[in-house]
């Protein structure tokens, strides 16, 4: 007799359906070599390394940033004594989009969502009394990634830290904001551009430097399905190879250093096989695809973070469980650096005591689970197996259309990436809506006493102030021939096919202003505007 | 023929979070209403301008980066300096209690905080705007 179950279809959060129970027959093809290999071999599905944890621990890496530069350095200095591993930095809006602080649109905006960053001043005051040699640090910025790079590179020179031994990674990605997160200044060419300098440079220059962060955190956080978020950032990441390939870059020299940024949600088995199967596709692809013969060049090694889109402003501290639960899942799925976020994101900017519970949950994780003693225990697993594999055919399938519909650039530029996402962001709301999909504390169990209420971390106008001022002191203390010069100098190269670099590097040196190099290339390259769909 | 109520779906300012500004303009459209979409990194005077270009009768502002005091007050003195007074405006996002009083008290008929309800928000709309052609 067939028993009766709760619901007529078991679904997770991307609305795949799930079978009963798994079995031998769901994963008959599985092929132990051939599909999974042991860790630290190809094609990496269980792990990059051989001793994975066991060698060292994830990279605890959480993200900080507000205000002004002498604030952020504040809060790295307690990071890195609370046991952090490694820095991160926010940059505020008008830093994110190429504007000075003293900008008409950075009105308001100075210091609030992250530090404000306009000249070398800025990183000098940010890294002050931190080694540059010792930590490695990651900046989350897109369209000005390169001149971020530069400071960071000048700001070494200035400690007698030789570029051999820094080490981070920019995120660099601009394909993932035309498509979701929408932090771009300049049509996709001229962007790219910038990208494959930044590669080229860094592969002979700063070879520990992670050149790119290809990043599907942002495709989900809009909305992406497991399955959207992993074929859209793998598809981004062949197109950055192929334009690398382009420029007649050796693969071998550069892919070892690109790197990659998953988010983690809620439905904790997909999102470990979708990890597994991230590793599996690039290890293939690298070397079936792009005949790449150093095995660095197979890994994909990536950054997760917890989903901040899972954050329920309602009940907050149930988002403690949520994120530990999704920590587990990306220690599971082999992360190599995590940022759990804190439980009060839904509402504020995260307080100092709600960012120590974050860290500390990765370290409890670390420390007390035993997870971190075995390397890739779900393999083998039926429905971890077979979702592993179903996620690559779903993938697979997507790289197929994009290719049909003429790329990675023609499907942002006709909205294919941005209107798959708005359906499935528009779906999901739907199912909260009807129940299909239960949040607790939001559409279930919810408390009828409770009022939400957000707060907004106030960055006292003062700031907006200080840093206009100082930037206002470096345009006056700068040599204004040497600042011009190196504009000028930049503008031309801008116009030829030389790597941009070296030219970027001495506008900063010069203490010209982020504004100042962004608007150079916004004036040369033009903005670039979208078609929103939904 | 019933006319359908027009919508401008709005972002302000530097905030790129889209996805609820896209969630709800799509609620909108599915629910019948004529809906437009500003897209990302408006001024409010552009904003102002559409919503006379358009003669819209809802404006939604959806707001999730904390520049909401300073820029839906701006908003709606953009309105009025166009002579327009009787749009429904409406705000969401990640705004903090506090500053309600302060947005209604400018003019804002009602703010929706994180995991409104798309079909309150729709409801709200209809019964509130104040237009006489479809009430």
């Amino acid at each position: 007799m067939e028993a009766k179950e709760r619901k007529e279809r078991f679904a997770g959060v991307s609305d795949r359906e799930v079978k009963r129970f798994y079995r031998p027959e769901d994963i008959a093809g599985l092929d132990y070599d051939r599909d999974l290999g042991d860790p630290g071999t190809y094609p990496f599905t269980r792990g990059v390394y051989p001793t994975m944890y066991r060698g060292r621990l994830w990279t605890m890496r959480q993200f900080a940033g507000y205000g002004t530069a002498e604030e952020t350095n504040a809060r790295f200095k307690y990071l890195l004594e609370q046991g952090q591993t490694g820095l991160s930095v926010a940059f505020d809006m008008p830093t994110l989009l190429g504007y000075d602080s003293d900008h008409p649109f950075a009105d308001g905006e100075v210091g609030k969502l992250g530090v404000a960053v306009d000249t070398l001043r800025d990183f000098e005051i940010l890294f002050d009394g931190i080694p540059l040699d010792r930590v490695s640090t990651s900046m989350t910025i897109n369209p000005p990634a390169s001149i971020m790079l530069a400071m960071y590179l000048a700001v070494a020179e200035q400690q007698g830290v030789p570029w051999d031994r820094v080490s981070g990674t920019i995120q660099n990605d601009i394909l993932k904001d035309y498509i979701a997160q929408k932090t771009y200044i300049y049509p996709p060419e001229p962007s790219i551009r910038l990208i494959v300098d930044t590669i080229e440079f860094c592969t002979r220059y700063v070879p520990k430097w992670n050149t790119i962060s290809i990043s599907g955190y942002h495709i989900r956080e809009a909305g992406a399905t497991a399955a959207q978020e992993l074929a859209f950032t793998l598809a981004n990441g062949m197109y950055y190879v192929e334009a690398c390939l382009a420029r007649g870059l050796d693969i071998d020299a550069f892919a070892p250093r690109l790197s990659f940024f998953f988010d983690v949600h809620n439905d904790f088995f997909e999102e470990i096989a979708k990890f597994r199967a991230a590793r599996r596709i690039w290890a293939r692809k690298m070397r079936e695809k792009y005949g790449a013969k150093n095995p660095r060049s197979w890994m994909l090694r990536t950054h997760a973070q917890t989903a901040g889109v899972s954050l329920t402003a309602q009940q907050p501290q149930n988002n403690i469980v949520r994120v530990a639960i999704q920590a587990l899942a990306a220690v599971l799925g082999g992360t190599q650096s995590l940022h759990t976020n804190s439980y009060d994101e839904a509402l504020a900017l995260p307080t100092e005591e709600s960012v120590r519970i974050a860290l500390r949950t990765q370290q409890i994780i670390a420390e007390e689970t035993g997870v971190a003693n075995v390397i890739d225990p779900l393999a083998g697993s039926y429905y971890v197996e077979s979702l592993t594999n179903q996620l690559e055919e779903e993938a697979e399938r997507y790289f197929k259309k994009i290719e049909a519909i003429g790329g990675v650039v023609r499907g942002i530029e006709t909205g294919f990436f941005q209107r798959e996402i708005a359906e499935s962001a528009y779906r999901f709301q739907r199912r909260l809506k009807t129940g299909d999909y239960c949040v607790v504390g939001v559409n279930k169990y919810v408390d009828p006493e409770e009022k939400v209420r957000p707060r907004i971390l106030r960055v006292d106008p003062e700031v907006q102030r200080r840093q206009v001022e100082r930037l206002r002191e470096v345009r006056q203390r700068r040599d204004p021939a040497r600042a011009a010069r190196a504009l000028e100098q930049l503008r031309k190269a801008s116009g030829s096919n030389e790597n941009l670099m070296p030219y970027i590097l001495e506008a900063v040196k010069a203490y010209c202003s982020e504004g100042e190099i962004c608007g150079v290339w916004r004036e040369l390259w033009g903005e670039w505007r979208e078609e929103a769909v939904y | 023929m019933e006319e359908k109520i027009r919508v401008l779906v709005a972002k302000l300012g530097l905030d790129a979070h889209d996805r609820g500004a896209k969630v709800i303009a799509r609620a909108y459209r599915d629910a019948g209403f004529e809906v437009i979409y500003t897209g990302l990194f408006q001024r409010p005077e552009a904003v102002a301008e559409a919503a006379v270009q358009e003669d819209v009768d809802v404006v939604a502002v959806s707001s999730l980066a904390g520049a909401h005091l300073t820029l839906i007050p701006e908003l709606i003195q953009q309105l009025r300096d166009r002579g327009v007074d009787d749009v429904l405006i409406l705000a969401g996002g990640v705004i903090p209690e506090e500053d309600v009083p302060a947005l209604l008290a400018h003019g804002v008929a009602r703010v929706f905080g994180p995991g409104s309800d798309l079909d309150e928000i729709i409801a709200f709309t209809r019964e509130n705007v104040r237009r006489r052609a479809w009430s």
